[in-house]
């Protein structure tokens, strides 16, 4: 009986110890940000009925989209290479092939009409200082405007993926994959890193995305960082509230809102931690195995301990 | 030269040249052990298996670890977490071991204390397990600049800074550990040279000094009671083992220490697969970056303690508290003048001091995570000024002490 009050005083000292140094600690020192669980509530509602015929009309014409963006499922190359794009644009226009879904609806009606205020990055292109978006607004064709964006929007929810068949890459290449490289995952701003045959295509490779990078940093004034192991650094509740709204922990930061829905942000997620936790699936599976392995081999302690002790007392 | 006979066989050979049967019978099967003892006291062993397995684990991981400014990140976080065959396992087993082993040895030293084992013919044991305190705070200091994460590489800044001295702005001395100004390649390969030869070769030289350190006065036990080993003894050997008052190491007590060992273990692994974040600091995951402060800087959670002691005072008086906390515990078997070596519950006011000590210790490691900002700061200040009052109070309330 002493033994387990020892026990317990031992046991109640250490979780003291523990909830003060991990817990309370991070509690103190992080601000705890709760997930709006990508509602973008602050964006209107869609009101019109979109008609993807029309949309896509509008897409590849009136609205010019792909006068920048490239849509490969529909055909539509990109106009420059990316790092050319990018010292037009500052970054590369991501492909629009999945854009219906990996962003919000809502998002993206409002991403079309006014890039800068969807992005949360007003504080950078404010149009009463001439600070253009590099995005060019979206002002209408001569119908009515709402509903030409549905249309749009409709169409591009049209050609995307199925979300049962998003996979974590599709989510991270489309959203993310522009600024922030994954060298755990062989991303680069440009791509995925091919295997090279000789160094000097593997060298060409390297500086193309370095004047990418160049161009980036002049666009964001930092260059986003690598997010191979971030789930790990930052964990996944804060990766998942710091893209619904970065400005939620960096004020003023150059990251804009990039508006995925919530299944995309899943995605991303899960493509961070095949990056940066890849053997979280061989962790859980061998940890049963070693519990069972381990309490088994406490069972059997306890009775060779009773067997010698039993001539002691 | 000795007489040597035709052995009758390989147990027979090796006996007459190792004499193996007399270093079983000194080291296992006639080492006496007080049988009136509680599970604190195996938590020795515990030591000992944990080092173990920091060993062994520690081995695997040197197989792909690279002591390179530009690849011991991903050496780390890439090639050895997500390529390696189950080498998470064994980063996972050496990061949590190594926090781990820390929680053991502080209880292990408060068991020491609590119990009066520093004293009458135990200073060696108690003087060599410091010893060990100090080697293995400083492996574990050393392994932490290895993933040259942010951690790493801001821990040793300040940490290395500390030697400037304050006021004394021994740059030099700074520059001379760091081989560079600021910690660089040079710094990175001596604390790897550190970490896998020699701190771990002077920790198990000391562990055979702290086992040889115990063989003549014994462990104490849970009543402070003195035994005459030989009398006790005697009358296991004749077959009255129940009414003996010692029992023998093997197997007697192993199977003890097997029974707490195997329960720990449970936990520990429990810890490796479901609970490892708070032994492998998030902070770390980012790599080193030179001009890049992280917002909070912190040791790892067994070294707040005597930061926190560091932290509330102005650069030289920290740096003398510092230095008074580092030492102080080396010499507890002398600034303890009371003769009895029998638990805290009997030792009067020493009790209080105990209690208070433990808990005082507690507060100064959760302040020192935390950042030094109005409340907080003010309960670190009165907490190292307690640590530092309980020291001194210590030889004056043990020379009033009663006999026992
Ligand atoms: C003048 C070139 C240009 C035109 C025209 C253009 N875009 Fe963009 N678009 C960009 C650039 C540049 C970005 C990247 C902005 C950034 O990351 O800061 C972008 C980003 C996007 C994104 C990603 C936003 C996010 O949250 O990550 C989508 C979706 C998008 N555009 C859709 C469209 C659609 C639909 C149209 C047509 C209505 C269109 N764009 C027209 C240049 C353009
Ligand atoms: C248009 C470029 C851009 C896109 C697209 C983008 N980011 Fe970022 N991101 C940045 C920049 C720039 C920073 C650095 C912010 C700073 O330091 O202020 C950043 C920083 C971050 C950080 C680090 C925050 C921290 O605490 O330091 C995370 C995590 C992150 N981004 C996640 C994402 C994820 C996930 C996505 C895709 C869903 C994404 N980002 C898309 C530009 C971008
Ligand atoms: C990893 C390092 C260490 C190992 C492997 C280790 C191992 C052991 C073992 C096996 C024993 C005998 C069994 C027991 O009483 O638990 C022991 C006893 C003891 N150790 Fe340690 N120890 C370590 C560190 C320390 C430290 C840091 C201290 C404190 C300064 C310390 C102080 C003592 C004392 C005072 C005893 C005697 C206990 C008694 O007589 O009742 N040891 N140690």
């Amino acid at each position: 009986m002493k033994e387990l009050l020892i026990l317990v005083v031992v046991t109640i000292f250490t979780l003291a110890t523990y909830y003060l140094v991990e817990p309370f600690a991070h509690s103190q020192m992080h601000k705890h940000v709760e997930s709006e669980h990508f509602a973008y509530n602050d964006l209107p509602k869609l009101t019109a009925t979109g008609d993807a015929t029309r949309g896509a009309e509008l897409v590849m014409g009136g609205a010019g989209c792909t006068g920048c963006h490239s849509i490969d499922v529909a055909g539509m190359p990109a106009p420059m290479d990316a790092v050319t794009a990018a010292a037009s644009y500052g970054v590369n226009p991501p492909d629009l092939s999945n854009a219906g879904a990996v962003y919000d609806a809502k998002f993206l009606a409002e991403l079309i009409k006014n890039p800068a205020h969807a992005l949360l990055v007003e504080h950078k292109f404010d149009m009463d200082k001439g600070q253009m978006h590099p995005m060019v607004a979206f002002y209408g064709t001569g119908g009515d405007l709402d509903q030409e964006v549905a249309d749009m929007v409709a169409y591009l929810q049209s050609i995307a993926v199925k979300p049962e068949e998003l996979t974590p890459a599709i989510a991270y290449e489309t959203v993310c994959g522009r600024c922030h490289a994954n060298h755990y995952a062989k991303w680069t701003q440009i791509g995925t890193t091919p295997t090279f045959k000789y160094e000097k295509e593997s060298l060409a490779f390297q500086i193309q995305v370095l004047e990418y990078q160049d161009s980036l940093v002049k666009y964001m004034g930092t260059l986003p960082p690598d997010l191979s192991i971030y789930i790990r650094s930052r964990g996944e509740h804060y990766i998942e509230t710091f893209m619904e709204n970065p400005q939620n922990y960096l004020k003023g930061t150059a990251m804009p809102r990039v508006g995925v829905n919530k299944h995309a942000a899943e995605q991303v997620i899960e493509y961070l931690k095949d990056s940066g936790d890849a053997k979280r699936h061989e962790r859980e599976e061998v940890g049963k195995y070693v519990m069972i392995f381990m309490v088994i081999f406490a069972i059997f302690a306890i009775l060779w301990k009773k067997q010698v002790w039993r001539d002691l007392h | 030269m000795a007489h040597f006979t035709k052995a009758t066989s390989v147990h027979d050979w090796l006996n007459q040249r190792l004499g193996i049967d007399t270093v079983r019978r000194v080291m296992a099967t006639e080492y006496w052990i007080p049988k009136n003892i509680n599970f604190l006291w195996a938590m020795g062993m515990v030591l000992a298996i944990t080092f173990a397995l920091l060993l062994v684990s520690g081995i695997f991981l040197l197989m792909y670890y690279q002591p390179n400014i530009a690849t011991a990140f991903d050496s780390v976080n890439y090639t050895i977490m997500n390529e390696v065959e189950f080498g998470w396992l064994w980063r996972h087993i050496h990061g949590v071991a190594a926090s781990v082993v820390f929680l053991i040895i502080y209880i292990h030293m408060f068991t020491g204390i609590y119990y009066g084992s520093y004293k009458k013919g135990r200073e060696m044991i108690w003087i060599s397990g410091m010893l060990l305190f100090v080697t293995f705070s400083a492996e574990a200091f050393s392994g932490y600049m290895l993933p040259w994460g942010q951690m790493s590489y801001w821990a040793g800044m300040v940490i290395t800074n500390l030697f400037a001295g304050g006021s004394l702005h021994a740059d030099g001395l700074v520059e001379w550990i760091r081989g560079d100004y600021v910690p660089a390649q040079a710094f990175l390969t001596r604390f790897f040279m550190l970490h896998v030869l020699l701190l771990p070769l002077a920790i198990l030289g000391l562990i055979g000094l702290h086992f040889g350190a115990l063989r003549i006065p014994h462990v104490n036990n849970q009543d402070g009671e003195e035994i005459d080993f030989e009398v006790e003894a005697a009358k296991y050997k004749a077959g009255d083992k129940a009414g003996s008052k010692v029992i023998a190491f093997v197997n007697d007590f192993l199977s003890k220490d097997m029974m707490v060992v195997a329960i720990y273990l449970i936990f520990f692994f429990y810890l490796v697969f479901y609970h490892f974040n708070f032994a492998m600091d998030p902070v770390n995951f980012d790599p080193a970056d030179g001009l890049k402060t992280p917002a909070h800087i912190y040791p790892e959670w067994y070294f707040l303690w005597s930061y926190e002691i560091l932290r509330p005072f102005s650069t030289d008086v920290g740096l003398i508290a510092f230095a008074f906390a580092q030492v102080i515990f080396v010499l507890l078997p002398f600034l303890d003048r009371s003769p009895n070596a029998v638990p805290a519950s009997r030792r009067g006011l020493f009790q209080v001091w105990f209690w208070l000590m433990l808990v005082d210790m507690i507060v100064l490691t959760a302040m020192g995570k935390l950042p030094p900002e109005g409340v907080f700061s003010t309960i670190g200040l009165y907490a190292a000024l307690t640590f530092i009052a309980l020291w001194i109070a210590l030889p004056i309330i043990t020379m009033f002490e009663k006999k026992a």
